[in-house]
C-alpha cells in the first residue's frame, strides 16, 4: 500500500471517529428530547409533585436545583478565587503551595461519592443539620471548591508577568494590580471554573439523594429538604414511577445545560473580544 | 451578579419556616404509600409539612435512634437489636411476592425450590420446568426491611447466592425483573404490576387476602419508630395514620391494613 | 490611607485563602481518620484482597469491588481513548476553522449531560441489547465500559486537541516540508511530541471514569463477585460505598470509609504520574 493511500485511509479513519463521536451525541440528545419534549409543557414546569411523580410536575424541583446551585457557588467562589489569588500572588513557589496545589488538584479528582459520604456523615448526621439544602449546598460546595481554585489559579497564573510590571511602572499599587488588571483578564478562566463547577452541581445525584434528600415539597428555607431535577429524575427512572415524565425531567436538564453552556460561551466571547 | 445574591438572601431569609414539619426515612416498600398519605394529611392540614425520605428499614432504624429523622419506618419480621429503646407503632402489614418476568412460564414454587434457587443450589430454569436458561437472581442490598425479612421467612440460615445482582429499592428490583426474562426476584405485594408475574408460593398465591388469612406466609409488620414519645406532631400524624381513613387509603393501594 | 486599606484588603484574602485550604484539610482529615483506623485494624492486605463482602457476617473485603472498578475503566478507556484521540486529530488537523468552531462546543455539551441521563440510557437502550444478542444479564461491564467511554470522550478529546494545536508550527511544517504525507506527519511527528499532554487528557479521563457512580449503579447489575467475562455483572467501589452508605454504621461504615481512602490513595497516584508525564514534556 502506497504513502498516498495510506494517508488517504488514515484521513478517512479521523474523518470517522468525529463523525461517529457527534453522532453519538447526536443521538442521545435527540432521544431525551424526542421523548421527553413532548411532556414539558408550561403546567409541567410550575405544577407540584403529585403521587410522588406519576402526575403532576417538575417546579418544586427546579426551585431545588437553583437553589443548591445558586448557594453552593455563592458559598464556594470567594472561597476559591481568594485562595487562588493567595496562591498567585502572594506567596512564593515553596513546599507549601506545592503541597496545597497536589492537595486542591487531588481533591479535584476523587469521586464525588466520596464527597456525598463525607456530607452525609459530617453534615446530615453529625452536625444534624439533617436532609437539607443547606447539607447539599455545603458538601456541593466543598465538592466544587478545588475546581475553581483550579481552574482559577491557572487564569491567574496565565495573565503574562508584563502586565504587573507595567501597573507598578506606572505607580499602582500591588492590589490594584491585582484587581484592575490581572483579574479581569483571568475572569474569563475563572468564570469557566464556576460554570463548571454550577454544572457539576446541577448534574450532581448521588451527593444530592444523601445529603439535600427526596422532598417533594418546595424547599422554604435552607433547612428545608429538597429533590433536586437530576434527583427526581433518577428516582422516575429508576423505579420506574413515570418514564415519561422522566424523560421530560431529562429534557429540562439537557435544555438548562445548554443554555448555561450557551451563556458561558457567550461570556467568553464577549471578554476575548473586550480584552484581546 | 449582586442580583443573584439578593435573590438568594431573599431565599434565605424572606421564607422563615412558617410551616411546621416532620421527616420520615427509611422502608421504600413503604415509602410511596407513606407519601400518598402525607399529602392526604397535609391537605387537611395545611401548616404542616410531611417529608418522606427513602433509604431502607435499617436507615430509618438508624436516623431514627440519632433523632434526625421524626420517624423512622422499617418493614421487617423482627427488628435487630439496635432498635430496642425504639418507641414502636405498626401501621400496616406487607407481604412480600417472589416475582419473575411476566413471560416466564413459571407460576409456581415450593419453599425447599425456592431456597435452592436463591442460594444458587438450582442455576437452570430447565431445572423447575420447561424453559431454558439461567436464572438470574436479584436482591435488594442487606439494609433492606423486606431483603432481611425474605432471608429470615425464606433462605432461613441458607446464604445468598454469590451470583446475585443486587438493586437498592422495590422499585428498581420490579423495573429490573420487567425487562429480563430468566429473573427472579422478591417485591411487596403492594409493588406489583402488570409486567411482573408473581409465583404461587407452597401452593399460596400472595395475595393480601392470604396474608390477612394467615395461610400466606412471607409477610411482614411496616413499623414507625421513633426515639422516645413522639413529638407532637409525629404523634398527630401517626393518629392519623392508625384513623379508619388511612387505613382504608392503605387497604386500597395494596398493602394490608391493621384493622 | 490606601496603603492600610491594601493591607486590610491583603489580609482579608489571607483569612478567606486559609479557610478554604482548612476546609480542603478538613475533607481529606474526616475522610482518614474514619476509614483508616479500621484500614490498621483489620489488615490492609486482607481489605484488598478478600473477595468476600458481606456486612452481616462482618466479612469486609473489596477485593471483588476493586475488580469491579478496573475491568470497567480499562473497558472505558478501550472504548473511550482510540475514538477520541482520533476524533481530537481530525478536529486539530484536518477540520478547518467554522467546523472545529461548530464541533468543539458540541462536544462539550456531551460532557454537561447529567451521569444519570447516560446511565438511563444504558438500562432503556443497550442493556437490552447486549441481554438478547450477546447474552448474559445485559447489566454488565460491557454497558458500563460503553456508557463511561462516551461519558469521558470530551476529556479526552478537549485536551488531546489542546496538547496537539498547541505544538509549534514549525513541527509540522517542518514534517510537511521534507515531504511527509499528513498522516505521517501526525504519527511521526505530532503525535509523538504531544504524547504527554494526551497522556494526561487519558488520565484524567480514567480518572474520571473510576469516579463515576449513578450511571454505573444502573447499568453494572452490582453482583459481588469476581468477573471473567465483560458480559458479566459487577459491583465497583464506588457503587458499594452509594449502595450501603445509608445504613452503614459502625464498623461497616468504616469499611466504606475505607473505600473510599483507597481510592483517594489511587486518583492521588494518579495525580502524581500526570505531573510526571507533564514535566517530563518539559
Amino acid at each position: 500500500m502506497n504513502v498516498r493511500s495510506k494517508d488517504k485511509i488514515a484521513r478517512f479513519a479521523f474523518l470517522l471517529a468525529a463523525m461517529v463521536t457527534i453522532l453519538i451525541l447526536v443521538l442521545i440528545i435527540f432521544y431525551v428530547l424526542f421523548n421527553g419534549l413532548r411532556v414539558v409543557t408550561f403546567e409541567f414546569l410550575t405544577s407540584p409533585i403529585k403521587e410522588m411523580g406519576k402526575e403532576g410536575g417538575i417546579f418544586p424541583t427546579i426551585i431545588s436545583s437553583i437553589y443548591l446551585a445558586l448557594l453552593s457557588i455563592i458559598i464556594a467562589t470567594p472561597l476559591a478565587v481568594g485562595t487562588a489569588v493567595f496562591l498567585t500572588e502572594y506567596t512564593r513557589e515553596n513546599v507549601a503551595t506545592k503541597i496545597i496545589r497536589f492537595g486542591a488538584n487531588c481533591l479535584a479528582g476523587i469521586p464525588s461519592i466520596i464527597f456525598g459520604l463525607f456530607g452525609f456523615v459530617f453534615f446530615v448526621i453529625y452536625l444534624r443539620f439533617g436532609w437539607s439544602i443547606l447539607s447539599g449546598s455545603l458538601t456541593l460546595a466543598c465538592m466544587i471548591l478545588p475546581t475553581i481554585i483550579r481552574t482559577s489559579e491557572e487564569a491567574i497564573k496565565s495573565v503574562s508577568y508584563t502586565y504587573k510590571e507595567v501597573t507598578y511602572a506606572l505607580g499602582g499599587t500591588k492590589l490594584q494590580g491585582i484587581y484592575k488588571i490581572v483579574l479581569p483578564k483571568a475572569l474569563p478562566g475563572i468564570l469557566t471554573g464556576i460554570i463548571l463547577g454550577m454544572g457539576r452541581a446541577i448534574e450532581e445525584t448521588a451527593v444530592l439523594i444523601f445529603t439535600a434528600g427526596l422532598s417533594i415539597h418546595i424547599p422554604t428555607s435552607v433547612f428545608s429538604s429538597g429533590r433536586s431535577m437530576a434527583v427526581h429524575f433518577y428516582t422516575l427512572a429508576r423505579e420506574g414511577i413515570s418514564i415519561e415524565k422522566a424523560f421530560g425531567t431529562a429534557a429540562v436538564l439537557v435544555i438548562s445545560i445548554l443554555i448555561i453552556n450557551s451563556i458561558s460561551y457567550f461570556i467568553m466571547y464577549r471578554f476575548m473580544r473586550k480584552y484581546t | 451578579m449582586l442580583l443573584l445574591i439578593f435573590i438568594s438572601s431573599g431565599f434565605l431569609f424572606g421564607c422563615a419556616r412558617k410551616t411546621q414539619s416532620i421527616v420520615l426515612a427509611g422502608s421504600t416498600a413503604f415509602q410511596p404509600f407513606a407519601e400518598k398519605l402525607a399529602e392526604v394529611y397535609m391537605e387537611k392540614h395545611p401548616n404542616v409539612t410531611i417529608d418522606v425520605q427513602g433509604g431502607g428499614s435499617a436507615l430509618g432504624i438508624m436516623t431514627a435512634l440519632q433523632g434526625i429523622v421524626d420517624i423512622g419506618m422499617a418493614d421487617m419480621v423482627k427488628l435487630p437489636k439496635e432498635a430496642d429503646p425504639l418507641t414502636k407503632t405498626i401501621v400496616a402489614m406487607d407481604g412480600i411476592a417472589i416475582i419473575v418476568n411476566e413471560k416466564n412460564s413459571i407460576s409456581k414454587l415450593t419453599s425447599i425450590e425456592a431456597q435452592k434457587v436463591f442460594s444458587g443450589d438450582i442455576t437452570d430454569w430447565s431445572q423447575l420446568g420447561p424453559k431454558k436458561g439461567n436464572i438470574r437472581v436479584i436482591s435488594r442490598e442487606d439494609g433492606s426491611g423486606t431483603r432481611k425479612s425474605f432471608d429470615k421467612l425464606v433462605l432461613g440460615k441458607i446464604k445468598l447466592t454469590k451470583n446475585a445482582m443486587y438493586q437498592d429499592s422495590n422499585g428498581t428490583i420490579r423495573e429490573a425483573i420487567k425487562s429480563d426474562p430468566n429473573s427472579i426476584g422478591y417485591i411487596s405485594i403492594g409493588f406489583l404490576i402488570p409486567g411482573v408475574k408473581p409465583l404461587v408460593f407452597d401452593g399460596v398465591a400472595p395475595t393480601n387476602e392470604n396474608v390477612k388469612k394467615g395461610i400466606y406466609k412471607i409477610f411482614r409488620p411496616v413499623y414507625f419508630l421513633t426515639n422516645g414519645e413522639p413529638g407532637r406532631l409525629a404523634q398527630k400524624f401517626i393518629n392519623f395514620m392508625l384513623s379508619d381513613e388511612a387505613q382504608s387509603i392503605i387497604k386500597k393501594d395494596g398493602l394490608i391494613s391493621i384493622k | 490611607m490606601k496603603y492600610y486599606l491594601e493591607k486590610i484588603i491583603e489580609k482579608i484574602i489571607m483569612l478567606i485563602a486559609f479557610s478554604a485550604i482548612s476546609i480542603l484539610i478538613i475533607i481529606t482529615f474526616f475522610i482518614f481518620k474514619e476509614g483508616c483506623p479500621f484500614l490498621f485494624k483489620n489488615g490492609i492486605l486482607n481489605f484488598i484482597l478478600s473477595p468476600a463482602w458481606d456486612p452481616s457476617t462482618k466479612e469486609f473485603g473489596i477485593f471483588t469491588m476493586i475488580l469491579g472498578s478496573l475491568w470497567v475503566t480499562v473497558g472505558a478507556l478501550i472504548f473511550g481513548v482510540p475514538l477520541g484521540i482520533s476524533c481530537a486529530i481530525y478536529l486539530a488537523e484536518f477540520a478547518d476553522k467554522t467546523i472545529r468552531g461548530v464541533l468543539k462546543p458540541m462536544i462539550e455539551l456531551l460532557a454537561g449531560i447529567p451521569s444519570v441521563v447516560y446511565g438511563f440510557i444504558g438500562v432503556m437502550i443497550l442493556a437490552p441489547i447486549i441481554r438478547t444478542y450477546l447474552g448474559g444479564p445485559g447489566f454488565s461491564i460491557l454497558a458500563a465500559a460503553i456508557i463511561l467511554g462516551i461519558m469521558i470522550l470530551p476529556t479526552v478529546i478537549s485536551i488531546s486537541m489542546d496538547s496537539i494545536m498547541a505544538l509549534p508550527r514549525t513541527y509540522k511544517e517542518g514534517s510537511i516540508a521534507l515531504g511527509a504525507t499528513r498522516w505521517q506527519t501526525v504519527k511521526m511527528v505530532l503525535l509523538p511530541a504531544a504524547r504527554s499532554g494526551i497522556l494526561a487528557g487519558v488520565i484524567l479521563g480514567m480518572g474520571r471514569a473510576i469516579g463515576e457512580t449513578m450511571a454505573v449503579i444502573m447499568i453494572t447489575g452490582n453482583a459481588i463477585k469476581i468477573p471473567f467475562t465483560p458480559l458479566d455483572s459487577v459491583r465497583t467501589m464506588t457503587s458499594n460505598i452509594a449502595l450501603e452508605m445509608g445504613y452503614a454504621i459502625g464498623d461497616h461504615r468504616a469499611a466504606l470509609f475505607a473505600t473510599a481512602v483507597m481510592l483517594f490513595v489511587f486518583i492521588m497516584i494518579l495525580n502524581t504520574m500526570v505531573i510526571f508525564v507533564v514535566k517530563r514534556k518539559n
